[in-house]
């Protein structure tokens, strides 16, 4: 029994570091205002560049580094549209994740499964430091011993993080204060671009080690439902990446049983969309949107 | 020197028209390079895919066949969206149109077809109207933004088809998760003769002339481009702006989940966790390329039924992916929202500051 | 923070006398200020007033970097100063509290006053907090560094831009209208706040007001804007308060010449407000009576901010009364709901004239708007008659426009046409009319007066809000003239004379 529960809380911890990357990178874009429904694209994208970089050159490292490019690429183009141009957030976000996700396959196929074949590459493997809970990929300790901090750090004790919340909360004020509102919101939908990438190479490079149709499944949309659960606030919306985490992990471990075959785990599946249309449905007028969700911004 | 964008005040005709034709000219560029990587010929790949579905019978009857469903959801997405309701769920209101439809499917046997045909139509217009309501309501009352709630939803219909598919619907003959075969008084008669074309063709056109009508020249419609357009003044004229979004965001529901019977009833005939191939996502794809017009929307949807097809002849007879039409329709997207946009604007080379 | 940025030796010297010279500036076809020039000094408190629209905000925020001017130029002891954002203002020493705080809701105080100067790694709260604490100390302007903005009332979140502005070294402060938005006794306290800043500091204060009684507590200078020029500009001491009213409200003796003769009331008042109350945190109203008959124009006249706004919002149904009653018609309202009181008949043109109209539908779209139902069959709308109701408007009420031109093309005098029309097409018992004529040209203030005359002398009941006195003198049968949230007098309009009413305006009764 004991030794399953590690199972489970290790299989947990491999489920929620893409999550986790996606949804601490989706929470800077949002804290500057700026919704980016590109995340399950760029994580799309940014998967299929780096497995495919990795397999070409024999480099699992040189795969990260293509996929966070991607990553950067695929922010710049929406940074565009939406600030630059201030095109509607959720055309230009779901526009930038059909087309990742359409120019993924259609490269996948003249690259490599023309011939019926499938790309994989040797992944990283888990460093163990003694038993099931503590043999995780090295992606997996850097999130959550370096990035999370650090993106705390960012948030709540830099300059560029204060910058950040500002020109997400009141663009006019930051402006006056001599902000770039511009400048500010690039870098923040930059930063979450490359954590979204991040994610995204982590599932092809490290936790699968190869690259299939809808390989990333709707794991953005998970990473956006945490950002909302968690009311843009980093604890919080770590505590729902290890909640859903722990209950997929736990079901998958139940499905090997033959006498749970029947249930519908899909229920489970559908637990952080649901927690989060129930969360903020009790919440009522009191959800902590950040001041300007949505709202581009153009001096007058 | 930097560049700053500013508002344009005046605009020749001309410029519209031509940076529509710049995004296009980029979109053929692009597809063009990876048609190029793919080996094919992208003169030849462009021919198929855009001209051949046009020059035989079964070329054109399949693309308006894949361009049924697209007519749903981007009547559903361009009258939401004159209203200013962000609806980014067509997709899960199409899905929960699909249980409806299915779950009458399955269930009435002996009904004649005068009342299967309708009631099925019915069930997947009440189930896309009863998904679009709960964030419609948080929208109205609470005032909580619809585009990730709508967004959100999606996900959960397509695991409720999957767990309904893997648990009570599994298919009873085959075991596969796919529902049984509707009954044949629910399915929606052909109506093109020795094609596949279906009534479901004729419903979409019927909602889009409707939608144009309601739009443009009704009171309710011309109400709901008030509140589309300026929410504040209308509620200055006394128009009673919830209200509208609430009714217009069931209406958008309702039109999707018709679309996701039309689905079932018209070409699957029964419930696959493949029923939807997105048609919701590309519905905001062929809304906002018609600019919301639902005329518009009626010919970008048969344009990219005929791109689906095309793109498959495209592949079996130049061995480049099939996805590539998936390509072509996002690029197309992402540039011409880019040139509604500057064809607003001017740039403007300033001084850089020291 | 970047005190050492500020010119001039900041708190301990005198710092450079700044002029403005010649700044005029338009917004597109309205002019806000036309070749005007005003100098600051050190350690004086100057006041700035006028009416609402006579461009004392315009010229401060340009002072400030946040407009640039068409013309004219800003000099400190005779060295140009390049102005082009609020950055190089607080560099050369100035500062601003505008109206609408810019302080970031959901951040703490000290954040807030980090943002300015926060460079992109080094984010040190605990020097800004020591900071905060020794600037609050020395200017007297107690905050707690760590609560978050939204939590405090108005007036600390006030003390916080103040500070704010003063840590950032200047030497000028300017304050848009600062009491405006408190209660009596934390005006008192602001007002000390202004009297220390200018005698311990040598801080240069320039106060934007229209309130006579805190500009004679506090200011030495006052100068007097009316429609985009200084009319006047004299220490206090030297100038009576009646003499600042007349000023700022001008003396355009041709337009009170026009004058309506008295006329008779008849029958009963249409509409009449029964001791009406309203308890906001600010301003609200108090035991507000008045009455209104049919074919008569009652004018509301009263220093901006004075319960004006707040009568309007109780008319539109859009703020609740607490106390009294609305009759129309001899029917008490239950309720002062927008719907209830456009049922009664009562129609309502309001003060922003871009907040009524949909600048993207057509002109005989926006005609129609707030009566489309009578304009439809159950199937479609009458677009014939949309189009015929449309044309007779725009001869009637000589629109330069086409039916089908988008409204947001027009221009503001045409835009307001349409929105009269819209207003007395609907035949209302009672038109409420708030500003008809702000921003407008001449032209079309005349054309625009005289359609309210006559609507009235059609038999429309007219409440006419004005802050042009010109124009409530010209119009109005009778003007009831507002102080602190009351009617303080009711005037004939025939016998009224700008001296009554400037001493109505001033909380002066006899």
């Amino acid at each position: 029994m004991i030794e399953v529960t590690q199972e489970i809380i290790g299989a947990s911890l491999r489920i929620a570091t893409p999550l986790a990357l996606a949804a601490l990178g989706e929470l800077v874009t949002e804290k500057s205002g700026v919704l980016n429904l590109g995340v399950e694209g760029i994580m799309y994208g940014s998967a299929f560049v780096g497995i495919a970089t990795a397999a070409q050159t024999g480099s699992l490292t040189t795969g990260l580094i293509a996929a966070l490019v991607t990553g950067a690429a695929a922010g710049l183009i929406f940074a565009f549209l939406t600030v630059t141009l201030g095109v509607n957030q959720h055309v230009a976000g779901l526009g930038l994740t059909l087309f990742m996700i359409s120019f993924s396959n259609s490269a996948n196929r003249i690259m490599f499964t023309a011939d019926g074949g499938q790309v994989s590459v040797d992944p990283w493997r888990p460093f163990n430091f003694g038993g099931p809970i503590f043999s995780q990929y090295w992606i997996t300790y850097a999130t959550f011993l370096i990035i999370v901090p650090l993106t705390w750090w960012l948030m709540r004790r830099s300059g560029l993080g204060l910058k950040i919340r500002a020109v997400g909360e009141n663009p006019e004020a930051a402006d006056v204060a001599g902000i770039n509102v511009t400048k500010t919101r690039y870098t923040a939908i930059l930063i979450g671009s490359l954590y979204m990438a991040a994610g995204g190479a982590f599932i092809t490079l490290a936790f699968v080690g190869s690259f299939t149709i809808n390989i990333i499944n709707g794991r953005g949309w998970v990473a956006l439902a945490l950002v909302i659960f968690g009311r843009w606030k980093i604890g919080r919306l770590l505590a729902g990446a290890a909640l859903f985490s722990l209950v997929n992990a736990g079901q998958l471990q139940l499905r090997l049983l033959p006498s749970f075959s029947d249930v519908p785990f899909e229920i489970l599946l559908a637990l952080p969309y649901l927690a989060v249309i129930v969360g903020l449905a009790v919440s009522g007028r009191n959800v902590p949107y950040p001041g300007a969700y949505l709202k581009p911004y153009k001096r007058h | 020197m930097k560049p700053r964008f500013a508002l344009r005040s005046s605009m020749p005709w001309w410029r519209g028209p031509a940076l529509i034709a710049a995004a296009a000219i980029v979109t053929f560029l692009l597809s063009a390079i990876v048609i190029r990587w793919a080996g094919g010929d992208p003169i030849s790949a462009f021919r198929y895919m855009f001209i051949s579905p046009l020059q035989t019978k079964f070329g054109f009857t399949e693309s308006i066949l894949s361009a049924t469903p697209l007519v749903f959801t981007g009547a559903a997405v361009a009258i939401a969206f004159r209203a200013g309701y962000w609806n980014i769920g067509a997709e899960g209101q199409l899905l929960a149109g699909t249980i409806g439809a299915t779950w009458i499917g399955i269930h009435a046997e002996s009904l004649p077809a005068i009342i299967g045909v309708p009631l099925i139509l019915l069930a997947g217009m009440i189930c896309g109207a009863l998904w679009a309501l709960v964030p419609a309501l948080l929208r109205t009352r609470l005032g909580i933004d619809e585009v990730v709630t709508t967004l959100l939803l999606n996900p959960i219909a397509l695991l409720i088809i999957s767990g309904l598919l893997n648990g009570p619907w599994r298919n009873s003959e085959t075991g596969f998760p796919d529902s049984d075969v509707i009954s044949k008084s629910t399915q929606l008669p052909i109506i093109w003769p020795g094609t596949r074309v279906h009534l479901g063709l004729a419903i979409g056109v019927v909602i889009i002339a409707l939608c144009w009508w309601y739009v443009g020249k009704m009171a309710g419609g011309l109400k709901l481009r008030a509140v589309g357009m300026s929410p504040g003044a209308a509620r200055i004229a006394g128009l009673p702006v919830e209200r509208t979004l609430l009714i217009t965001a069931l209406v958008s529901g309702g039109i999707a989940g018709l679309g996701g019977s039309s689905e079932v009833a018209g070409v699957a005939h029964q419930l696959t966790t493949g029923i939807s191939s997105g048609f919701g996502y590309t519905g905001v794809i062929v809304a906002t390329l018609a600019a919301l017009s639902f005329i518009g929307s009626l010919c970008i949807a048969l344009l990219f039924g005929v791109i689906t097809v095309g793109s498959f002849s495209a592949s079996r007879a130049l061995q480049i992916p099939s996805t590539i039409g998936e390509f072509v329709q996002s690029v197309l997207l992402l540039t011409v929202v880019a040139a509604l946009v500057i064809q607003k604007y001017r740039v403007v080379w300033t001084r850089g500051k020291k | 923070m970047n005190s050492h940025e500020g010119v001039g030796a900041t708190h301990g010297g005198t710092a450079p006398s700044i002029f403005l010279r010649g700044i005029s500036k338009a917004f597109g076809e309205t002019i806000a200020l036309s070749d005007v020039s005003l100098d600051l000094r050190a350690g004086e408190v100057h006041a700035l007033l006028g009416e609402n629209g006579a461009g004392k905000t315009t010229l401060m925020k340009i002072l400030y970097g946040l407009t640039q001017p068409d013309t004219g130029l800003i000099e400190a002891d005779g060295v140009q100063l390049t102005i082009n954002s609020p950055r190089d203002a607080r560099a050369a020493g100035i500062g601003m509290v505008t109206q609408h705080f810019s302080l970031v809701k959901n951040m703490t105080v000290v954040e807030n006053i980090a943002l300015a100067s926060a460079s992109t790694f080094s984010l040190d709260l605990g020097v800004v907090r020591k900071e905060i604490k020794a600037a609050s100390e020395r200017f007297g302007l107690e905050v707690s560094p760590d609560a978050v903005i939204s939590t405090l009332p108005v007036a600390l979140q006030q003390r916080v831009e103040i500070l704010k502005a003063l840590m950032s070294g200047c030497s000028y402060l300017i304050l848009d209208e600062p009491t405006a938005v408190l209660g009596p006794q934390d005006i008192d306290s602001l007002l000390d706040v202004i009297k220390r800043l200018r005698s311990e500091s040598g801080i240069g204060v320039v106060l934007i007001s229209h309130k006579m009684a805190e500009i004679e507590q506090v200011a030495d200078r006052v100068s007097v804007l009316r429609r985009g020029k200084v009319v006047s500009s004299s220490s206090v001491s030297g100038i009576s308060t009646q003499e600042l009213i007349g000023l700022m409200m001008g003396t355009d003796e041709v337009a009170v010449a026009q004058r309506r003769t008295s006329k008779q009331l008849v029958g009963n008042p249409i509409l009449a407000l029964n001791g009406v109350g309203v308890n906001i945190e600010m301003g609200g109203l108090s035991e507000v009576s008045l009455d209104v008959h049919p074919g008569e124009i009652v004018g509301i006249a009263g220093v901006s901010g004075n319960g004006q706004a707040e009568l309007v919002r109780v008319l539109s149904g859009t703020l609740a009364i607490d106390k009294g009653s609305i009759v129309v018609e001899g029917n008490t309202l239950g309720k002062n709901s927008p719907q209830s009181l456009m049922r009664a008949g009562v129609g309502m043109l309001g003060e922003d004239r871009h907040a009524s109209a949909v600048h993207a539908l057509q002109v005989m779209e926006n005609l129609v708007l707030d009566c489309i139902d009578s304009f439809a069959t159950r199937f479609q709308l009458k677009q014939k008659e949309i189009l015929q109701h449309c044309e007779s408007a725009i001869a009637q009420f000589e629109i330069k426009t086409t039916p089908k031109q988008a409204l947001g093309t027009l221009s503001g005098g045409n835009m307001q046409k349409v929105l009269l029309a819209r207003l007395f097409s609907r035949k209302p018992k009672v038109a409420i009319i708030s500003q008809p004529t702000r921003g407008l040209d001449v032209m079309a203030t005349r054309y625009v007066r005289s359609l309210i005359m006559k609507a009235s002398t059609e038999g429309t009941a007219v409440l006419l809000v004005s802050e042009d006195l010109d124009e409530v003198l010209e119009i109005a049968d009778r003007v009831a003239v507002m102080y602190r949230g009351a009617v303080i007098g009711i005037v004939d309009g025939s016998t009224a004379t700008r001296e009554t009413i400037g001493q109505l305006m001033a909380g002066i009764t006899k």
